[in-house]
Order: C-alpha cells, then sequence, then structure tokens
C-alpha cells in the first residue's frame, strides 16, 4: 500500500574503526522510506550516501540509532536473518551491474531466486518474465559480455525485482551509461515506481536526482538538505507495525 | 540454497576455470593414483607370498635349530639323521617326515654347466611338500639308505643343462662328484624369493657325504591334523632339546610363518601408503590454495551473492563444495590411473599387484576428507565476508 513505511531509520549513525581511528560515515540520519516512495539521495563523493544505501539495504548495521527494515530492527536480526530480509524486501542495482559474466542474462536475473529455494523450472520461468517485463525478451539466453551496458543495466534491474522487492536501491544506476540509455533506464525505474515499488536512488548527478519526487542532500554524513514538501504523509502508527509484518 | 543447487554452481565454477581446476587436481590425482598403486602392489605381494606358502602343503610343521626370535643369533645345526628316527616315532608315520641339508653347487652336464641349489632329502619329500613330477620318478627309500648317486632335477636345471633333450638317465656331476638323473620336476617358480626350479634333490645321505657333514638343517612334519599341529610341534620341539641339550629348537606352522610376513608386508604397505598419502596431502594444500584465490578473485560475486539473499553458509557451502568436488573428481581420475598403473605392473612385471575393493574405498573417501579439510578454510573465509567490503573490492 503506497505510503507504509518500508524502510525506518531514527538518528542512525555508522563509524568505522581504521587503524584504530574512528571515523564517522553518518552522524544522525532519519529518514523513512515509503512503499511507492521515489528518492533521490544526492551528495558529492564521501559524503555518506552510499553508506547511507547499504544500511537501508540491510548490508551493514548502523553504530548508532535505530533502523527498521520491512518492520524489523535489523539490531535484532542475526546475518542468516538479514540476508532472507535483502532477499524478500530490498532489490538492488549498482552501477557497474554486478553480474555474473559465466552466466546468462535468465540465470543472472533468477540468482536471487536460488537462495529462496524455488526449483530451476519456476526460477526460470519468473526470470522470464521479468526480462520480459524490462524489454529484453530476445536476449535471454546471452551471457552480459554479449550485451550493451544499458542492456546489462536491465538485467541487473530484473534481477533486483525477481523477488518481488517493495524498496529497489539503485547506486548510481546511470553512472556507467551514456546519456539516451540512462535516460531509459531512469524511464524504466519510473514506471516500476508507478506500479508501487519504492525506488532510492544514490546519485552524484543533479539532473537525474530531480526526475525523483524526493530528494535528500547529504554532507558529510548528515542530511543537509530534505524537501519534505513532496513526501507522503505516513499513516497512523498502529497502521505501520501492521505494514511492517506484511512486508 | 538447495544442495542440488550448490553442486550445480560449484561445478559451474570449476569449469569457469577448467585449466586452473585441472591443474589443482593434479596433485590429488598423483596421490591417490599413487596410494591405490602402491597398496595393489603391497595388497599383491602379500596375497602371492601366502598363495607360496600355502602351496608348500598343508598342515606343516618345520623344525629348525636355534630360537626363531628377533635379535637372536642363527645356529648351527646339531641335527642328525637319528633325529628322524626319533621324530618319525612321534609321528608315527615316517612318509610325514621330510628333512634337507642344502647348498649351492656347480652342477655339469656334458659342457654345460649351471649353479644350483642343492637338496639332500628324504624319499618322503613328495608326500610332505607339493611336489610334482614333470619326468621319471623320485628319490627311494632304497635311493637314500644306499647313498645312491641319482638327482631328480628341478624345471629350470633341467633346461640350462640339457635343453631339449630328455634328461633321464643321463649324467650330471655335482661338485666334481657324478650322479645319473632319474627324473625332473614341473615347473614351480618362485616360492618366497628362492627358485625352486634350480633345486636338485638327491638323497640326503649323497648329500652329507658330497658336503662332508652328518648334519641335517631342517624337518619338515606334515602333521595328520591342523589341531595336533601345536602339541605336536611343542612335543617334537621337547624330544630334539633332550637329545640335543646344548641346543634350542623351534617349530613353526604354516599359519605362524604367514602371520609374520603378512606382518612385515603390512607394515610395509602401510609405509608405502602413507608416503603415497604425503603427496595427497600437498595435492590438498595446493586445493586449499587455489580455493584462497578463487575467494579473492570472486570477492565481487560473493559480495553480490550476499547483497541478493546468500546466507554465510550458502557462501561457505559452496565453495567447500568446490574444493570436494576438485579433490572426488582428481580422486576419481586418480584411482582410474592408480588401477591402470596397477594392472600394468601385473601384467609387464614380476612384481604382482592386486587392487582391492576397500583400497579404492579408502582412496576415494580420504580425497573427500582432503576437499573438506582443505576446503573449510577457504569456504569459512568466504562465508564471512563482508558483503559491503566485498562489493567494494576491485
Amino acid at each position: 500500500m503506497n505510503g507504509t513505511p518500508a524502510i525506518v531509520a531514527t538518528d542512525v549513525s555508522r563509524t568505522y574503526e581504521l587503524d584504530g581511528v574512528s571515523v564517522p560515515a553518518l552522524r544522525g540520519v532519519s529518514l523513512t522510506v515509503a512503499v511507492g516512495d521515489y528518492l533521490a539521495i544526492v551528495g558529492a563523493s564521501g559524503s555518506g550516501k552510499s553508506t547511507l544505501m547499504h544500511l537501508l539495504g540491510g548490508l551493514d548495521r548502523p553504530t548508532g540509532g535505530t533502523l527498521v527494515i520491512g518492520g524489523r530492527d535489523v539490531a535484532t536480526l542475526s546475518p542468516p536473518e538479514m540476508a532472507r530480509l535483502r532477499n524478500e524486501t530490498i532489490g538492488f542495482v549498482f552501477q557497474s551491474f554486478h553480474l555474473l559474466t559465466r552466466t546468462t542474462a535468465r540465470d543472472n536475473v533468477a540468482l536471487p531466486l536460488v537462495y529462496r529455494g524455488i526449483g530451476r523450472r519456476e526460477r526460470r520461468a519468473r526470470a522470464g518474465e521479468m526480462l520480459d517485463r524490462v524489454g529484453l525478451a530476445h536476449r535471454m539466453d546471452h551471457r552480459p559480455n554479449q550485451m550493451s551496458g544499458g542492456e546489462q543495466q536491465r538485467v541487473a534491474i530484473a534481477r533486483a525485482l525477481v523477488t518481488g522487492p517493495s524498496v529497489l536501491l539503485a547506486d548510481e544506476p546511470t553512472g556507467n551509461l551514456d546519456t539516451t540509455t540512462g535516460q531509459s533506464v531512469l524511464a524504466l525505474l519510473e514506471s516500476l515506481n508507478a506500479d508501487g515499488v519504492a525506488v532510492v536512488l544514490v546519485t552524484h548527478d543533479r539532473e537525474v536526482a530531480q526526475r525523483a519526487h524526493r530528494q535528500i542532500v547529504m554532507r558529510d554524513g548528515l542530511i543537509v538538505e530534505p524537501t519534505p514538501a513532496s513526501l507522503p504523509a505516513l499513516p497512523p502508527a498502529g497502521d505501520r507495525t501492521d505494514a511492517g509484518d506484511a512486508a | 540454497m538447495r544442495l542440488a543447487e550448490a553442486w550445480r554452481v560449484a561445478l559451474d565454477a570449476l569449469r569457469a576455470n577448467r585449466l586452473r581446476s585441472v591443474l589443482t587436481m593434479l596433485g590429488v590425482v598423483i596421490g591417490v593414483a599413487a596410494v591405490v598403486a602402491l597398496v595393489a602392489i603391497g595388497t599383491g605381494t602379500k596375497q602371492q607370498i601366502e598363495r607360496q606358502v600355502e602351496g608348500l602343503g598343508s598342515n606343516l610343521l618345520i623344525v629348525v635349530p636355534g630360537r626363531l626370535e628377533a635379535g637372536s643369533a642363527p645356529s648351527v645345526s646339531t641335527l642328525s639323521l637319528d633325529d628322524v628316527d626319533a621324530v618319525t616315532r612321534i609321528v608315527g608315520d615316517r612318509s610325514r617326515v621330510a628333512v634337507t641339508v642344502a647348498s649351492g653347487e656347480t652342477v655339469r652336464a656334458g659342457s654345460r654347466t649351471s649353479f644350483a641349489s642343492i637338496q639332500g632329502v628324504l624319499e618322503t619329500t613328495p608326500s610332505v611338500f607339493v611336489r610334482r613330477l614333470n619326468r621319471g620318478s623320485y628319490l627311494t627309500r632304497s635311493d637314500v639308505n644306499t647313498a645312491r648317486r641319482v638327482a631328480v632335477l628341478g624345471a629350470g636345471i633341467a633346461g640350462q643343462l640339457f635343453g631339449d633333450l630328455d634328461p633321464i638317465g643321463r649324467q650330471i656331476t655335482i661338485g666334481g662328484v657324478r650322479f645319473r638323473v632319474i627324473g625332473t620336476f614341473e615347473q614351480l617358480g618362485q616360492s618366497l624369493g628362492v627358485d625352486r626350479d634350480s633345486e636338485v634333490h638327491i638323497p640326503v645321505t649323497a648329500a652329507q657325504r658330497l658336503l662332508g657333514t652328518d648334519r641335517i638343517d631342517a624337518l619338515a612334519i606334515r602333521a595328520p591334523d591342523r589341531e595336533r599341529i601345536d602339541t605336536l610341534g611343542a612335543e617334537i620341539v621337547a624330544t630334539l632339546g633332550k637329545r640335543h641339550p646344548e641346543s634350542d629348537f623351534s617349530a613353526v606352522t604354516q599359519e605362524q610363518i604367514l602371520g609374520v610376513l603378512g606382518d612385515i608386508l603390512g607394515v610395509l604397505t602401510g609405509v608405502l601408503a602413507a608416503i603415497a598419502g604425503i603427496s595427497l596431502l600437498v595435492g590438498g594444500v595446493g586445493v586449499s590454495n587455489i580455493m584462497l584465490v578463487s575467494v579473492r578473485e570472486r570477492t565481487k560475486e560473493i559480495g553480490l551473492r550476499k547483497a541478493v539473499g546468500a546466507r554465510p553458509r550458502d557462501i561457505s557451502l559452496q565453495f567447500l563444495l568446490e574444493a570436494v568436488l576438485l579433490t572426488t573428481i582428481g580422486g576419481v581420475i586418480g584411482m582410474a590411473l592408480g588401477i591402470s598403473a596397477a594392472l600394468l605392473v601385473d601384467r609387464l612385471s614380476p612384481v604382482p599387484a592386486a587392487v582391492t575393493w576397500w583400497s579404492l574405498a579408502l582412496a576415494f573417501g580420504v580425497s573427500a576428507l582432503v576437499g573438506i579439510a582443505f576446503g573449510v578454510v577457504p569456504a569459512q573465509r568466504a562465508g564471512r565476508l563482508d558483503p559491503v567490503v566485498a562489493l567494494r573490492t576491485e
């Protein structure tokens, strides 16, 4: 249901210990990503936007504050539970696609379903449907090195969507693409968002960010420029819990 | 992740680096092949010796001077033909008692000479040991009693001295003394490293005269039944001890000989297998090394798999199965090579080899264990990788 919080970060911080020195990457960030949201996180290199994306995607845990993904506090989850949460709730799209070079587009898309214990036949069927959805029905049995950058990113998007996540996190999804291809990828993300998937874009490109419904600007591990005007209204607290459980 | 899927992923990963996979397997292949081949040779040798000892005859009891203990010095025989009568009284049947006095001598027939093992024996030898004649007849009691200079030739020495000629009735000289050939043995081959086909049997009395001695080297008795063999041995040793208080005697059965030889060969086979096993361990270290390299090379892949939902144990399992696949495929190839090597050795050399199912099962099991043992560390390392760090790796 649009507007239901999928991810809620409250005063989240992340500090790295590097050679005995504490390096704060995030310093008390609060953010809510709702179902159907289209959010851009903007910032220069080193601003903490990638760290925030890793936390929102359950790849990392905060060193301070509270982070609730899909209604579950990540502090209480074991590594296998975190893995399951990622598999069921989050879809990732990376700047460099991260496709397995030795497998076909279809098997790349089917990869998340492997870790859900789904049989090979069903995996391939669902991956085929997803590739069809991103306009690559004719490239299913091609390997990544036989595809253009735009096609590879579409495969990556199909892979992110195949488990039916509520949130799609895209880290510089157009960073390795030419302008035209980048625009088509953004159009695809927007159409997915229109279908109800929350999209969180991490980008340093203001033009890309402006296509989102709302933006947050980060600097030195802090959100410095929220634009809450376009933020969807949150439902009452009781509904949040229910929505979280459903997610 | 389902186990079948994990196997498929592991196999795909190995296929992606075929040459490296093959080279990594090589250590395990060589190790397993060496273990299988060497154990086969050890087993074949043991079986051959067992056959040879059993082929001497049944319920045999060998009585020799001295004590058969580790570290005891060889004893000079004090046994004589008089002792044979005493032993015969215990056994109750002269045909069950054989003696030997042996020496290596040059045998001549016309212009041909050969070195032979001269065995001074009683006429009872064929009824105690398994010894079949090819032609002619064996020694008689009369030959023994009169120290008649007659000889029965082993198949090998007969061929060397007479070629295609029939040796029966022809003359040979042993140590310059003339003997007449009255029979030849069937070909027998080797027994316990001794070429039985180069033996020449002559009456023990003639042998004593030829060698200038009144001693005999050893007695052999074929016991009436297996159950009595130990008590019979003890009785004979006790009797001989009374007759020769200054000497010790020992009685050994075929089982005891087989037991001692079996122990020695077992240790030898074990040592050979252990040496071969070292190369298997070295192969395992190679597998571990390559798996660590593989984890490093595929760090990004590990990060991606974790990002899309792989649990640490899914990743660990994938890498562990890769290591196990490497070593078990290497193990199967090594087993095939080891079996081929053993068969070749058995066919083309005098060394016997016998492949046993247990050695194959052991080799396969050990190769799988090597995969697990040497794959655990890389697999755990892969499973513990931080997904964020893994995804950032260049």
